[in-house]
């Protein structure tokens, strides 16, 4: 009989499924995960440094290189948490701008995260066909803010300008010629929100597809059902989120339980799971897809009917109209002193969390009083998620691994800061 | 929320009596100190206690307050402004964010440590499991020791790294950078070649300065 020897194995930080820079030694009874040991940092930034440093305004981007996968949520926790200090009101308009992007993003986040997912275990066809539709969420967030992923839209007390008018059109080439460009750019001839009204037509269809090459897939299912199973209790106490927390059979969603900005005039469900494994928590995000497409639905109604201010116009905080600042000189001061010294924040501390698409995703400031914050800490949710992969892997084989990493749909962006 | 905040702090300050150092209800989140010795046993009782359930810890914090509200001069050197006080005498700090997923409420619980030159909490990791990494995060950044913490190894920083790099006094530019040896063939640390600088001074105003008051 052959000896059954202990190995202890070096899985990345260059492995393709290692999803970016993840450095795991695992520790193996033949092929049977005994211990799994993450090793994290290597995209340490040390960014809630970096921000110590800068002023309000300046740390904003900072802000999207976190989740670089979800950015607009990101920066959404940020100038909540600034907002909450300062006590503000932000324009309903803004709030209605803010959500609708808060579900494109979760929508983008999803479909890199199915297709990934799809990936790391073995079926090659939809991460096409997640990347097909996040091409069009890709130029809407270039439409709104000019850059296809670090958008830096959202603005302490409102967003940074209206939505546009026009969508960025294609161009004739060698590859397309001049018929193939009009029917290509048959839903841009309008306005951003009309594009967006074509997209939430057509995005369901696409959902289908995906289930259609996933959901009752043989050997989708054998690789993800009864793999990397979590109880409601362990979830919560492992100090689970978001998808992760709702696979396991737990009904919290921080848009319905503690809603921030316009949620609470939204029409949606809250998809949960029962087995607490990768297919449930599959089965979630898909849903949660269908259920962003509702509220994005929603948000083009209102914003259509609802012209308005989308920040708010105390110039301590948002700067004043470049006309304006042309011809006054306190406005000119305003813009000057916002752009040079910055805001000052009252003193405190406040926490702001906001249902991102991993999780829940949080903000704490402290600040005392001055132009830059004191301390500012962000809570992400895959931190927590990866440090349950010791517990999550023990027991299953190295394959199994690769499928637990896929389902905590981790970013080294935000787990290693 | 279904929690009215001032039913719980009145509720902590009727259960928590003698071990309450401060508890404050600003901006609609509530804010417990307590001391490091109690600290334990409160978040024990925070997390069982059927009319609190505060299952869940979101977020686990080390803060250094040896500057609070202080402007930084060109030279390097904190100026205390007479505007702020001072939070307390301790340096370190560790920020709790508990979550009740029953109720649907959250607390914050704020614990400075008593020693500045050796900061020692309690780990609460048999409290909440996943105040594991949290801990060995707040160890790795600021030096913050946690008793009974099983493997208090650093975290984030890289293999053999010298420091707590959150600390205030940790320089932004760092002490060391990396560069290439073509005579050793390999990586290897140097002293870090750029000046510090500030582009932006950090400046604390009074109250009525900013915006929203």
């Amino acid at each position: 009989m052959a000896e059954i020897k202990n190995y202890t194995m070096n899985f990345g930080p260059q492995h393709p499924s290692a999803h970016g820079v993840l450095r795991l030694v695992l520790e193996l009874d033949g092929e049977v995960i005994e211990r799994a040991d993450p090793h994290i940092g290597l995209l340490h930034r040390a960014t809630e440094k970096l921000i110590e440093h800068k002023t309000y305004l300046q740390s904003l981007p900072y802000m999207d290189r976190l989740d670089y996968v979800s950015m607009m949520c990101n920066e959404h926790a940020y100038v909540m948490a600034i907002e909450k200090l300062l006590a503000i009101e932000v324009p309903l308009r803004a709030q209605y701008i803010r959500v609708m992007f808060d579900e494109i993003t979760r929508v983008m986040n999803h479909l890199l995260w199915l297709g990934a997912h799809a990936l790391d275990i073995g079926a090659m066809t939809v991460f096409l066909y997640a990347f097909r539709e996040r091409e069009d969420l890709m130029d809407v967030y270039e439409a709104v803010s000019g850059a296809r992923l670090h958008a830096a839209y959202y603005r302490p007390g409102g967003v940074y300008r209206d939505l546009p008018d026009t969508m960025p059109l294609y161009q004739a080439s060698k590859i397309h010629n001049a018929k193939a460009i009009k029917k290509m750019n048959e839903n841009r001839e309008g306005s951003l929100l009309d594009f967006m009204e074509d997209f939430t037509n057509r995005f369901p269809t696409c959902v289908d597809e995906y289930e259609t090459l996933l959901t009752d897939n043989r050997i989708w299912k054998q690789r993800t059902v009864g793999i990397g199973v979590v109880t409601p209790e362990r979830a919560l106490a492992l100090g689970f989120s978001g998808p992760m927390l709702r696979g396991s059979g737990i009904v919290w969603d921080l848009r319905k339980k503690q809603p921030y900005e316009v949620y609470d005039r939204m029409d949606f469900d809250i998809p949960v799971g029962v087995e607490g494994d990768c297919y449930d928590r599959y089965l979630v995000r898909v849903e949660e897809m269908r259920q962003s497409n509702r509220i994005i639905k929603q948000c083009i109604a209102w914003l259509r009917k609802n012209p308005g201010p989308v920040i708010v116009d105390n110039f301590k905080v948002a700067p004043p109209k470049r006309e304006s600042m042309k011809q006054n000189m306190e406005e000119l001061i305003h813009h000057f002193k916002l752009f040079t010294e910055g805001m000052h924040v009252p003193s405190g501390e406040a926490y702001a969390a906001v249902e991102h698409p991993k999780g829940e995703f949080g903000i704490y400031i402290v600040s005392d009083g001055a132009n830059k914050p004191y301390r500012l800490k962000i809570r992400a949710p895959g931190f927590a998620h990866i440090a349950a992969l010791d517990e999550m892997a023990r027991g299953h084989m190295i394959a199994d691994v690769v499928a637990i990493i896929g389902t905590q749909d981790i970013v080294f962006g935000e787990v290693d800061r | 929320m279904n929690f009215n905040l001032n039913d719980l702090a009145a509720r902590l300050h009727a259960s928590l009596a003698g071990k309450i150092v401060s508890l404050e209800n600003r901006l609609g989140e509530l804010t417990l100190v307590v001391r490091a010795a109690d600290a334990l046993g409160v978040m024990t009782y925070l997390r069982d206690d059927p009319g609190l359930r505060f299952e869940q810890m979101m977020d686990l914090c080390g803060v250094d307050y040896s500057t609070y509200g202080s402007d930084l001069c060109e030279g390097g050197a904190y100026l205390k402004s007479e505007n702020v006080q001072d939070i307390s005498s301790s340096r370190f700090a560790v920020v709790y964010h508990l979550l009740s997923v029953t109720h649907n409420v959250r607390v914050r619980v704020r614990v400075f440590a008593e020693s500045d030159e050796l900061p020692t909490l309690s780990s609460v990791i048999n409290v909440w499991s996943c105040a594991n990494w949290y801990e060995r995060e707040a160890f790795d950044l600021y030096g913050i020791m946690f008793s009974g913490h099983p493997d208090l190894r650093r975290l984030l920083t890289d293999y053999g790294f010298v420091g707590n790099p959150f600390r205030k006094d940790f320089p932004l530019s760092g002490h060391v950078e990396m560069h290439y040896d073509p005579e050793q063939k390999r990586v290897v640390y140097r002293a870090v070649s750029i000046e510090p600088r500030e582009l932006v001074p950090r400046i604390v105003r009074e109250e009525s300065y900013g915006g929203g008051k």
